[in-house]
C-alpha cells in the first residue's frame, strides 16, 4: 500500500494542485476585473460534461474544448454592441442552462450531477490526481514563461505596444489558462465553485501584497491552507468536500480584510 | 538627415467615422515636435498609430528599424488590487538593473519614490515615474501623450522644463500631445495643428500666427515664459496695461 492508496491524501493533493493553478492566474483575474469572465467559462463547462459524455471522449477534454469556446467567443463578441457584463451574464447561464438541458438527454448513462456542479473530490482517482497535477504544472509553466508581458498588457495595453507586447495574444494566454484551471478544477469543487477558487484566495493575498509576484506566492499559500484546511472539516463536520474547502476561503478572506483594514488604520 | 518615423497619408478610422485622414508627417532625430488640437482632432489616435496600437485604414507608418521608443501614457489607471512598488514599475516588461532604475529615477526627478506604491502616488509623481520609466530604455523617440493631464500649471510647465532637460541630456526625439498649447510650444521646435488632418505646421511662431491655428484655438500665446509672467503680474502688479486678458483666457 503506498500514500496515495489513502483517498484523502488523493484528495489533498488535488486540492493542492487546483489551488496552485488558481492563484496565480487569480491574481489576473483580479486585477483584470475578469471576475464574471471566470465565471462564464467555467459554467459553460457543464455543456463540455454533456458533449464529452455523449460523444465519449474524456470529461476533461470536453471540457476543455467547451471552455475555451467560450472564453474565445467571449473575446470575439466583446466590445460589439453590449456591455461585456450583459454578454456574460447571457452566455453564461444559456451554456449553463444548454448544458442542464444536454445531460438530460444522455440515456443509458446516469450521471450524477451534482458532482459536476459541485465538485467530487473524494472521489479523486489516480488518474484525475495525473490530470490535475499536469494541468496545473502546464498552467504555471504558461504563466511564468508570460508573466512579464502579461503585467504589462494588464497594466495598460498601450504601455504594452509600445513595448512590442501584443494584448490580444497575453489575453489569450489568460485564456487558454483558464480553460486548463476549469477543466483540472471541475472535478474538485464543480462548475459552480471556481471562480471562488480563483478569486477568494488572490484576494486574500491583497493586503498582504506589495508586488504582484508576493501577491500570488500568498495568494498560493492560501489556496492551499482553504483546500487542505476545508478537506478536514468536510471530513470531521460530515459536509460536502467542495463548499467546503470554498467556505474555509472565504473565512481566510474575512480574516485577511479585517487583518487590512487594521493594518491601514495604524499606518494613518 | 534620415527621419526616425515618418507617416504617409495616414488614415485612420474607428467604426466608420475617419479620425484621421492624409496625414503625413516625420520626425528627424532630436527634434520637440508638438502636436496640438481640439477634442477629438485625433490627436491620441495619431500618437497610438506612431507606437504601432492602431492600425491604419490606409496609408503607412515607417519606423528606422530598431528604434527605440519612450512612451509616456495619457493616464494610466493602476487597479488599487495590483500591488506595485515603483521599482517593480520599472522592469516591466523587461528587468532593469537598480542602478539603471537609479538613474532613469533621477532624470526624471522622481529619485526618491522607488519603494513607493504605484496606487499612492500624487498626480505629478506619478507622471514623473511613467517619464522615467519611459526613459529606461534610452529612447531615441520619446512620445507623450498629455502627459501632464491633472496637473497644474505650474506642475505641467515643471513637467515640461524637465521634458527640455532630458532632450538636451539623451539627445532624443520628442513627439507629444497637449492641450496647454502656451505651456509647450516654447519648448518645441516643430508644432504641427491637427484636426483630422494636419492643419498647418511650422515653427512654433509660424503656427501661432497661422490663420488656420486662430481659426481653432483664438489669439494670444506666449509661452511658458508668458505663463509665468503672466501670474507674476497677476498677483503682485495690477498696474500693467499689456496684453493681459488674452494670455489668462487662453492659460485657463
Amino acid at each position: 500500500m503506498t500514500l496515495l492508496d489513502d483517498f484523502l491524501i488523493r484528495a489533498a493533493l488535488a486540492g493542492i494542485g487546483v489551488a496552485l493553478a488558481a492563484a496565480p492566474l487569480g491574481c489576473f483575474v483580479v486585477w483584470r476585473r475578469m471576475a464574471y469572465f471566470g465565471d462564464a467559462t467555467a459554467h459553460a463547462s457543464i455543456l463540455g460534461v454533456a458533449l464529452a459524455l455523449s460523444f465519449d471522449v474524456s470529461v476533461f477534454a470536453g471540457v476543455l474544448a467547451t471552455a475555451l469556446a467560450m472564453a474565445t467567443t467571449v473575446s470575439a463578441l466583446a466590445g460589439r454592441g453590449y456591455a461585456m457584463d450583459t454578454l456574460l451574464g447571457v452566455l453564461a447561464h444559456s451554456s449553463l442552462a444548454f448544458g442542464l438541458v444536454a445531460v438530460s438527454f444522455l440515456q443509458g448513462v446516469r450521471i450524477d450531477l451534482m458532482a459536476y456542479l459541485f465538485g467530487d473530490i473524494l472521489a479523486v482517482g489516480r488518474a484525475d490526481l495525473a490530470v490535475i497535477w499536469g494541468g496545473a504544472v502546464l498552467v504555471l509553466a504558461l504563466l511564468w514563461w508570460r508573466w512579464s508581458a502579461l503585467l504589462t498588457a494588464t497594466l495598460n495595453p498601450d504601455l504594452a505596444h509600445a513595448a512590442g507586447i501584443d494584448p490580444r495574444r497575453e489575453q489569450m494566454v489568460l485564456t487558454i489558462a483558464l480553460a486548463l484551471v476549469v477543466a483540472v478544477a471541475i472535478k474538485v469543487v464543480g462548475v459552480l465553485l471556481i471562480a471562488a477558487m480563483l478569486l477568494i484566495p488572490a484576494a486574500a493575498a491583497r493586503p498582504f501584497a506589495t508586488t504582484p509576484e508576493r501577491m500570488a506566492v500568498i495568494a498560493g499559500l492560501l489556496g492551499i491552507l482553504a483546500a487542505t484546511g476545508g478537506l478536514q472539516l468536510a471530513f470531521v463536520l460530515d459536509t460536502p468536500a467542495g463548499p467546503s474547502i470554498v467556505c474555509l476561503a472565504a473565512g481566510l478572506f474575512a480574516a485577511s480584510s479585517l487583518t487590512g483594514l487594521m493594518l491601514q488604520r495604524r499606518r494613518r | 538627415m534620415t527621419s526616425l518615423i515618418s507617416l504617409d497619408g495616414l488614415t485612420v478610422a474607428h467604426g466608420g467615422n475617419t479620425v484621421l485622414s492624409g496625414v503625413s508627417l516625420s520626425i528627424a532625430p532630436g527634434e520637440i515636435v508638438t502636436v496640438v488640437g481640439p477634442n477629438g482632432s485625433g490627436k491620441s489616435t495619431l500618437l497610438r498609430s506612431v507606437i504601432g496600437a492602431q492600425k491604419p485604414a490606409r496609408g503607412t507608418v515607417t519606423r528606422t528599424p530598431g528604434l527605440r521608443i519612450g512612451y509616456v501614457p495619457q493616464k494610466l489607471h493602476i487597479d488599487p488590487t495590483l500591488p506595485l512598488t515603483v521599482r517593480r514599475f520599472l522592469s516591466l516588461p523587461d528587468r532593469v538593473s537598480d542602478a539603471r532604475a537609479t538613474e532613469a529615477l533621477q532624470q526624471a526627478g522622481a529619485g526618491d519614490l522607488a519603494a513607493r506604491q504605484m496606487s499612492g502616488l500624487s498626480g505629478g509623481q506619478f507622471q514623473r515615474v511613467l517619464l522615467a520609466r519611459a526613459l529606461l530604455c534610452n529612447p531615441q523617440l520619446l512620445i507623450l501623450d498629455e502627459a501632464t493631464q491633472g496637473l497644474d500649471q505650474p506642475g505641467s510647465a515643471a513637467f515640461y522644463q524637465r521634458i527640455e532637460k532630458v532632450r538636451q541630456e539623451l539627445g532624443c526625439a520628442v513627439l507629444m500631445v497637449s492641450h496647454e498649447l502656451h505651456v509647450v510650444m516654447a519648448a518645441s521646435d516643430r508644432v504641427i495643428c491637427l484636426n483630422g488632418h494636419v492643419c498647418c505646421e511650422g515653427a512654433p511662431e509660424h503656427v501661432a500666427s497661422a490663420p488656420e491655428y486662430r481659426a481653432l484655438f483664438g489669439t494670444g500665446t506666449q509661452g511658458a515664459l508668458a505663463l509665468y509672467r503672466h501670474e507674476h503680474n497677476h498677483s503682485h502688479d495690477h498696474g500693467c496695461t499689456h496684453d493681459h486678458g488674452h494670455q489668462h483666457e487662453a492659460a485657463e
